[in-house]
């Protein structure tokens, strides 16, 4: 793809990001960066084409299922975690 | 349509749900729905990946994926609350280990194909080597595995110069010839190194600022590693996640009236040691049953929690001893400061597993005005954030950065374990105040003794 189209995107996600990230509250700051760790897990999608399409070299299998593996434990710990804090946030009424 | 068209199409459905997924983190009433919806763009992206035609082995994707997500379920169940920032720190790491693995891949298999693929290679593998060293070390220092102190040696500056300098003419070579294999590699090599440096002379105090630091360059690795594999979802997502890291730490300065650079290459615990002036005052120590004679009487108590409230694992204890409080008639209130603790938002967490209503967990700016009208306020594990020098003591090295006026109380008890300084290693005046009584000893061993006293006392 073009280059100018991907900086569009990128500059507008900042952009999207910047507004969305200011009306978190203090309270959920945690829980909010473990979120941003689940997502930036993402990073899935490029170590599965490394590991699948590419296995044409053992150095290329090695870095491919490693990648696979490391955004695999971001994405699966990362929603789990962030899971269990959120779970843990309650009010009065319902408390106990 | 073709299938690469479907692939991008499902990548821009996964981008609406990790916004909307951070949209709902807004409110802690939708914010569980909000993580459902980002996991499932997560998992619709993975499939649309899978089924893209682009993958033609499995058997390695099913082994690394078996692994990741084993490991990572294990490590997110048994984590305790306490242990959340290293928690973060390690997914971090990880993060921008994947991204650098992903870019080096690229690299072996198509070589840098333009100039604006070599730049965005080379971004990626400096950013995200040095973030996966200095989140490891983070990991080390936050789980004490290393000393949470400043670590600092003869040199260090020169040191850190040569690494810099190193890394930038290495990459200018690199970007005229791309093809330099072997610059690709000890570049790599450098900023793995330099992620060590960069965080080991940073003390545990300021960790809240390093770990979202660390977050936004996490966030602009997968960004990087999008422009160098061409892809959509990763630049987005990693957009989001770097603006998330960069608000998070200029909140952090902000609440430490630092800026990053002071933050990054300060070593604030080595700067000032000043001698208290004046006449020297004498802290004054007060009982448990004292202490709960006053608090027996208090209409409205203010707590206010610091990392020593972590470390001494006094959350339940202290829970407990606000619903005494509550049963006899008092308006109890949480005052959280945004650095305390560890990581940003940490006591919020350790206070909510402990089942304290999160209504009850004010912010630093929305406390301050009640002070005044507090009959007590109790500081557990807490220093530099409730010192009054930073009102009024220009000389102070925290001067400026806004506190908890815990001192506008009526009564303030203080629950520590000595007379010893806070990070910044300043006395704090506060302990000296005619309203101010020290408890000393653990903090939890106090709570629950205090607990113990409202228990026996109806």
């Amino acid at each position: 793809m073009e280059l100018i189209y991907l900086l569009f995107i990128l500059v507008l996600s900042i952009f999207l990001g910047f507004a969305l990230i200011s009306r978190v509250p203090p309270l959920l700051h945690t829980p909010l960066m473990s979120e941003a760790n689940a997502i930036c897990g993402i990073i899935i999608i490029g170590a599965l084409i490394a590991a699948g399409a590419e296995a044409n070299s053992t150095l290329t299998i090695i870095l491919g299922t490693s990648a696979v593996a490391l955004a695999a434990f971001n994405v699966v710990g990362g929603y789990l975690v962030t899971e269990r804090m959120l779970k843990m946030f309650k009010k009065k009424e319902t408390a106990k | 349509m073709s299938g690469e068209f479907i692939v991008n199409l499902v990548y821009i459905v996964s981008s609406c749900l990790f916004a909307f997924g951070l949209k709902f983190l807004g409110s802690p009433v939708t914010a569980r729905k909000g993580n459902m919806l980002s996991a499932l763009g997560m998992a619709l992206a993975v499939a649309a990946t899978l089924a893209s035609g682009h993958i033609i082995s499995f058997q390695w994707i099913l082994i690394g994926i078996v692994i990741g997500a084993g490991l990572g379920a294990m490590v997110a169940f048994k984590a305790a609350m306490t242990q959340m920032p290293e928690m973060i720190a390690l997914l971090h790491g990880c993060g921008a280990l994947a991204s650098v693995f992903v870019d080096w891949t690229a690299y072996h298999v198509h070589g840098a194909t333009d100039l604006t693929n070599a730049i965005t290679l080379y971004l990626s593998i400096v950013i995200g080597g040095l973030t996966f060293t200095g989140s490891a070390i983070a990991w080390a220092k936050l789980s004490e595995r290393m000393p949470g102190k400043p670590i600092l040696f003869t040199g260090q500056r020169f040191l850190n110069i040569a690494l810099i300098s190193a890394i930038l003419v290495l990459g200018a070579m690199f970007l005229i010839n791309p093809a330099r294999y072997d610059l690709f590699l000890i570049i790599l090599g450098l900023s793995v190194f330099f992620g060590i440096f960069l965080v080991i002379p940073i003390g545990g105090a300021d960790m809240p600022v390093v770990i979202s630091v660390l977050n936004s360059y996490s966030g602009i690795v997968a960004c990087t590693t999008g422009f160098v594999i061409h892809n959509t979802l990763l630049i987005v997502v990693g957009a989001l996640v770097g603006a998330n890291g960069i608000i998070l730490s200029i909140i952090m300065c902000k609440a430490m009236n630092r800026s990053i650079t002071n933050v990054i290459f300060g070593a604030f615990g080595a700067v000032v040691k000043k001698q208290a002036g004046g006449e020297k005052k004498e802290a004054k120590a007060i009982s448990v049953e004292d202490a709960f004679l006053v608090l027996e009487n208090a209409k409205s108590v203010v707590i206010i929690p610091g990392y020593g409230l972590a470390v001494a694992q006094a959350q339940h204890a202290v829970r407990e001893l606000g619903e005494f409080l509550e049963k006899n008639g008092a308006d109890v209130k949480y005052a959280i400061h945004p650095v305390a603790g560890r990581m940003p938002g940490h006591m919020n967490v350790l206070l909510a597993e402990a089942n304290i209503s999160y209504d009850q967990l004010m912010e630093m700016d929305a406390i301050n005005p009640l002070m005044e009208n507090t009959d007590v306020a109790i500081i557990i594990g807490a220093n530099d954030v409730v010192n009054p020098a930073a009102r009024h003591d220009k000389s102070s090295p925290i001067y400026g950065m806004p506190i908890i006026n815990a001192d506008k109380a009526k009564s303030v008890f203080v629950l520590k374990r000595s007379m010893a300084t806070g990070f910044a290693g300043i006395e704090n005046e506060l302990f000296y105040y005619d309203n101010c009584r020290m408890i000393f000893g653990d903090a939890k061993q106090t709570v629950q003794a205090l607990v113990a006293e409202f228990k026996s006392g109806h």
